[in-house]
């Protein structure tokens, strides 16, 4: 059984996202994911600034043995981006939550709601 | 479901990722495979490699048909206990395989890899006719490889005096009988350690017993990149039928002298150096963060075009490293294409790693 916290929202190809207390949505991928990936190695995160719609391929997590496109759970401008999980990518294993890729100013809160729950996620991936 | 070696339950009960491997049930890892990795380079792993297919021969004509059928020497093998590495090249010069071949007391003993089992022994059938041999497939034996600075050491401890005595006077790429064990000092790593050949049913325990000792049940993972670190090419990625010898840094492993040994695939060899080899199987690196992977392209300016057969991140040396085929004139630069944008990476004798250092 993968960790799943129930404050977190998710998008069925495993990003979590959060919704923090000014407005930001704080975005990484979930335990099951990095599970299923083994160690991961590289991750290549979007630059500040850039605008994704929700489901936009924006960032790269590569494991020993694949590479894993990373989508934006929500649409919104990239405010900022965890330098720390690019220079250590082992942290996306050790700390999966903590781990954060990057930070968002949503263009439409509303998508939030268009995610998963923690409940919802849990069946999605049969457990 | 595939087919499972005997200690297939205790991956489970190890914790085993288990993955299809050329129609085996393999463990990939049991945890991490980077921490596996370390484990070998620094201690010692075991690993499972049951699902390779170990052949024996024997006849009048043992030595004769094998200086024919492969591409290295066995007259080489001077006396019972030595091994050596030899491709089994086809008429063309293509590689059907690559394996190691030990010289018994009463004949030779191969190994060769799983997912070409088949394909091996339909050659060998094909190729035996005018010849007094005969040779058998051994799938009630198991093979374990314990490979790390420590294997030998710590495999000696578990063992009975003789056994012990025989592993520790072993030299490289010698192997010898110790009752129904054979116990060989060879391995697929770059690190120091041992091959063993036993019968199945004492298999569980003796890995049982290493595991016991603090010895790493290591996965295919790792075994992957710790062979991509020593330069060792695998079978299908960085050699096929397609592909000769010369090609795939393998000329080391060709015994031209004799002059008139007529192994199967020199007359093409031959023409094939008349003509000029055209590429060379080389080692990358990339100095920048990614991954290098099988199938990316590679171009070389003003040269031409090649791509990587085999590629990961390399645990020792924390970056991006590959084997690529590439044009025979590539020097010491070139680039990779990675999600559609150009890498630059140096290019290296493809041997990364041996014996715990870094060479490049």
């Amino acid at each position: 059984m993968s960790k799943i916290p129930a404050d977190l929202r998710y998008a069925e190809s495993h990003e979590w996202a959060r919704l923090e207390a000014d407005g930001t949505v704080t975005v990484g991928i979930s335990d099951h994911a990095q599970e299923a990936l083994d160690d991961v190695v590289f991750v290549e995160l979007p630059e500040v600034g850039s605008v994704f719609a929700q489901g936009d391929a924006s960032g790269v997590v590569e494991s020993v043995k694949a590479a894993s496109d990373i989508y934006s759970p929500v649409g919104g401008e990239v405010i900022a981006v965890n330098d720390e999980v690019r220079d250590s990518p082992e942290l996306v294993n050790e700390e999966v939550y903590e781990s954060w890729f990057f930070k968002l100013k949503p263009s439409d809160k509303s998508e939030l709601d268009k995610l998963l729950s923690a409940a919802e996620y849990a069946k999605s991936i049969g457990e | 479901m595939g087919q499972r070696t005997p200690l297939y339950d205790l991956h489970l009960a190890l914790g085993a990722k288990m993955v299809d491997f050329g129609g085996w049930d393999m463990p990939l890892h049991y945890g991490s495979q980077v921490e596996e990795h370390h484990q070998v380079r620094r201690d010692c792993g075991v690993f499972d490699v049951s699902h390779m297919t170990v052949i024996d021969i024997a006849g009048l004509d043992a030595s004769v048909w094998l200086r024919h059928l492969l591409a290295n020497d066995v007259a080489r093998l001077d006396v019972p206990g030595k091994a050596l590495y030899s491709p089994l090249l086809n008429d063309e010069g293509g590689v059907i395989d690559d394996l190691i071949v030990y010289r018994l007391d009463d004949g030779y003993r191969l190994v060769v890899n799983a997912a070409t089992r088949d394909k091996d022994l339909a050659w060998l059938e094909s190729r035996r006719s005018g010849f007094e041999v005969q040779f058998r497939e051994r799938p009630e034996l198991a093979i374990l490889a314990i490979q790390g600075p420590q294997a030998r050491e710590k495999v000696a401890e578990l063992l009975s005096a003789s056994r012990a005595a025989l592993i520790r006077d072993l030299k490289p790429f010698e192997a010898h009988f110790e009752g129904d064990w054979f116990i060989a000092r060879t391995g697929y790593t770059g690190e120091d350690g041992l091959e063993i050949i036993l019968p199945a049913l004492q298999a569980p325990a003796f890995f049982n017993d290493l595991v016991g000792a603090g010895i790493a049940p290591s996965g295919l993972g790792a075994r992957d990149t710790l062979r991509l670190e020593a330069g060792m090419n695998l079978y299908g990625n960085d050699m096929d039928e397609g592909h000769s010898p010369l090609t795939s840094n393998l000329a080391w492993s060709i015994a031209w002298e004799p002059a008139e040994r007529d192994f199967i695939g020199r007359a093409a060899l031959n023409a094939e150096k008349a003509q000029g080899v055209s590429q060379k199987l080389v080692g990358l690196v990339l100095e920048e963060r990614g991954v290098l992977r099988a199938h990316q392209v590679v171009r070389v300016a003003e040269i031409g075009e090649g791509e990587i057969t085999s590629g990961s991140f390399s645990p020792t040396l924390s970056k991006a490293i590959a084997l690529a085929r590439l044009p025979m004139a590539t020097a010491d630069r070139a680039e990779v294409e990675i999600r559609g944008k150009w890498y630059p990476v140096r290019v290296v004798k493809p041997t990364f790693v041996r014996h715990g250092r870094i060479l490049i």
